[in-house]
């Protein structure tokens, strides 16, 4: 049988186009490669290239035609040891073959619509085996140790995190016990890193990557997102990346916009990705640890801030804080506070003073942010019925407006009082010590958006 | 996926004309898988953008024969060639440009996004250059695990002045890194040619401010590609550091299908396809040299194009992914 030559799609958009005309005429031979035509699709004119050797034994759509529609024939080809008789035999041109699959989408309304999985609030079993009083600056520490001396697959790479010991002295002591092959120092070249950490990631190595601060991952972030987190979905599931990204995030102090910022909403947005926050020392070492035996990219959003304080830490290496929970810090009737970080410190400060005007606040300190423990935010409000989120980052598109959405479409029914927000200030943030704090959430802040869900005037 | 590795094996000639017929094939191979890719494209059967390697075919299939089991192998987007040269399944590559779940990706890649671990095939990247500290990342890991393997990373001349190939190029020279960078110089990155994009268009060059030795190739020449892959392998593999291969080489077809390639003259493409095309220059050396006739060749080309024809065959029968795959893959499962 003769070949058929389609009109071809030469543009993802193109449904018709006009044949300008051949440069082969009947009983030319050809051989696959071949300009065939030229054709003028919606953005240009192409040249169309033959498929397939043998001799063009007919033209159908002569050179001119105008709205040819894709896929319909508009020449035959004789293949070795054919002849003209053969032209006759293709009687109905079938454009079975040129089926696509445009046909699809209707059957997909058909079928009933995957779901998104959601959440059930799970249990949280409170940890009751032995402690020390370590910074959160240890604890993080002993979390790399403890898992290094665990997986010789995992290994730290960052700027100063070996000689120098980190430029905030959370690797302190590491190159001592692992050496230069597991703990390295790499040149400031966030981007490189951050790609040469998701390759080794891919190979089968497990790196924690650190970022003096988070503001630097902004070299890096088409790593972070594009390869970091989307490759194991396009891949079908089959390229893995498992790699930590770890650093102080959001606000230090006094050094203005492009080193204070904070990054969770920006990575908690990507679906591919996980992204912790710890508070206390427990969650800074359980987190961490839990995120290096993660077998995805897990974002560690620490604070500087929080390095030099001090918590009762577990001391037990199989500690672990599972990454999706919440933690109920302070339990509470009258209003529920979600905070993560440094500012679950600050909500739990406010919760304190408000006990002393009868309003008994319940602060859930996140913990992890994407997966987002919605089952637990909307238990306690639920009990609560009125909601105040805090975060230190930009309110626009924040953490608090997710969660805002997250509590309108789950427990809407529940609610006394609109949901507030408090939030950093929709500005870059300012060096002067007054305007930066005037930038922040701060306890008088929290108090007084508590006092207006719970319709109370300031005492 | 299971997939047979039958089509294209690493594992070295018994013959010099063993070898040279095996290249030929090899080339053939992507040479005609392209232009079914590129008829079924037409077709409206593949969908988006399509990034055909013809004219290319020395630069991979060279290299791969200077290989061994157990090297990776990375790359941009023009990347169907090295997929079949690392010996991924015709079938597996189609099915994943048509979007099925026969392909690859299960149908969530598409032609830029494909991996196979069983080959050593790490993608299939859509960022230009973003694969060049991948790569160097997979040389990390070949160095960290001493399994004494290299990587091969591909990028093409556009990819050249991103600043992310220089902080790759530094840390693989300062850590004495396994990897070989491929800079695939097919005269343009998208329509703007090498002269009008880079400031020296010496790409061989390019890793001098870190002591990487350069070398620029014939990339048209598969015997001279194969040559050149094994000395710098065996550089790398003896821990003394990156190179910087620049394959002098050249597309036939615009850079993507939606390009009708207006920045260069016809003329200038018609003559490296009469005088330089990597696949007739071998088959004349192979009848030169009485090493295969012209019917041996023609029944090379007949097997090939029937793996073509079935891959095509396989990407239009192979079911749409199930809607409920949207959901998978997102995160493993701890």
């Amino acid at each position: 049988m003769p070949i058929q030559i389609l009109m071809p799609a030469l543009s993802p958009t193109m449904t018709e186009g006009k044949l300008s005309r051949w440069l082969k005429a009947e009983g030319d031979a050809i051989k696959s490669g071949d300009v065939l035509a030229e054709i003028e699709t919606d953005k240009a004119t192409m040249e169309m290239e033959a498929a397939d050797d043998g001799i063009l034994g007919r033209i159908l759509v002569p050179g001119g035609a105008e709205g040819v529609k894709v896929n319909t024939p508009i020449g035959l080809i004789l293949t070795e040891g054919e002849d003209k008789s053969a032209l006759d035999k293709v009687t109905s041109p079938s454009q079975a073959q040129a089926q696509t699959p445009a046909a699809a989408p209707a059957a997909s309304v058909a079928a009933p619509a995957p779901q998104a999985p959601v959440a059930q609030p799970i249990l949280q079993k409170s940890y009751n085996g032995p402690t020390k009083r370590q910074t959160v600056r240890e604890a993080l520490r002993d979390a790399m140790a403890e898992e290094m001396r665990n997986d010789p697959n995992v290994f730290l790479m960052g700027e100063e995190v070996g000689q120098y010991q980190g430029a905030y002295k959370v690797s302190q002591g590491l190159l001592d016990e692992f050496g230069p092959k597991r703990v390295i120092d790499t040149p400031i070249t966030e981007m490189g890193f951050a790609g040469l950490g998701v390759g080794a990631a891919f190979g089968g190595l497990k790196p924690i990557v650190e970022f003096m601060t988070f503001n630097f991952s902004m070299q890096a972030i088409d790593q972070i997102v594009n390869s970091a987190a989307k490759t194991l979905y396009m891949s079908g599931g089959q390229q893995r990346c498992s790699i930590v990204f770890r650093g102080p995030n959001g606000a230090a102090s006094r050094v203005a916009a492009q080193h204070s910022q904070c990054y969770a909403s920006w990575y908690a947005h990507c679906p591919g990705l996980k992204v912790v926050a710890p508070w206390s020392g427990e969650d800074a070492k359980g987190l961490l640890k839990a995120a290096i035996r993660d077998p995805n990219p897990v974002i560690v959003l620490e604070n500087e801030m929080l390095y030099g304080q001090s918590f009762e830490v577990p001391d037990d290496p199989d500690f672990t804080v599972p990454i999706g929970l919440a933690k109920i810090e302070r339990a509470g009737a009258s209003v529920t506070i979600t905070a993560f970080s440094r500012m679950v410190g600050m909500a739990l400060e406010t919760a304190e003073l408000l006990a002393k005007e009868g309003i008994e606040a319940e602060v859930i300190n996140l913990r992890s942010l994407r997966p987002l423990d919605t089952a637990t935010i909307v238990e306690s409000v639920k009990k609560t019925n009125r909601l105040v989120t805090l975060e230190e980052g930009w309110p626009y598109a924040g953490i608090g407006a997710e969660i805002s959405a997250v509590v309108m479409d789950q427990a809407f029914d529940w609610l006394d009082a609109p949901v507030m927000r408090v939030t950093g200030e929709d500005v870059p943030m300012p060096y002067a010590a007054n305007l930066e704090k005037l930038a922040l959430p701060d306890v008088a802040k929290i108090a007084a958006a508590v006092r207006a869900v719970c319709y109370r005037g300031q005492k | 996926m299971a997939i047979a590795k039958k089509q294209v094996a690493k594992a070295a000639p018994k013959a010099p004309a063993d070898n040279l017929l095996k290249l030929y094939r090899d080339m053939l191979l992507i040479r005609r898988f392209e232009e079914k890719a590129g008829q079924l494209y037409g077709m409206g059967l593949i969908g988006g953008f399509c990034h055909l390697y013809i004219g290319q075919e020395a630069v991979i299939v060279g290299l791969m024969a200077a290989a061994r089991p157990g090297d990776s192998v990375i790359t941009s987007y023009r990347d169907h060639g090295h997929m079949l040269a690392t010996g991924m399944d015709a079938k597996g590559v189609m099915a994943e440009l048509t979007g099925r779940s026969g392909g690859y990706s299960k149908g969530k890649g598409g032609s830029m996004h494909m991996f196979s671990r069983e080959t050593g095939f790490f993608g299939g990247h859509g960022i230009v250059a973003a694969q060049v500290p991948l790569g160097t990342g997979l040389a990390f890991g070949h160095k960290y695990r001493e399994d004494q393997g290299v990587c091969l990373c591909f990028l093409g001349d556009g990819a050249v002045n991103q600043g992310q190939v220089y902080e790759s190029f530094n840390m693989a020279a300062l850590w004495k890194l396994p990897v070989i960078y491929v800079v695939e110089n097919n005269k343009y990155g998208m329509g703007t040619s090498v002269e009008r994009a880079s400031a020296s268009t010496e790409l061989h060059r390019r890793g001098d401010a870190y002591g990487i030795p350069g070398v620029a190739v014939d990339g048209m020449d598969v015997l001279e590609v194969e040559k050149v892959g094994r000395k710098w392998l065996a550089h790398a593999r003896e821990g003394k550091g990156p190179v910087v291969l620049e394959m002098k080489t050249y597309r036939y077809r615009g850079h993507s299908m939606s390009d009708p390639a207006k920045y260069r003259t016809k003329e200038e493409v018609s003559k490296v396809r009469a005088e330089h095309d990597p696949i007739d220059t071998l088959a004349k050396k192979l009848l030169d040299g009485k090493l295969a006739t012209e019917d041996s060749l023609k029944e090379i080309d007949r097997e090939v194009k029937d793996i073509c024809t079935q891959a095509a065959d396989f990407s239009q029968s192979s079911p749409e992914p199930d809607l409920a795959e949207l959901y998978t893959d997102i995160l493993v499962e701890a």
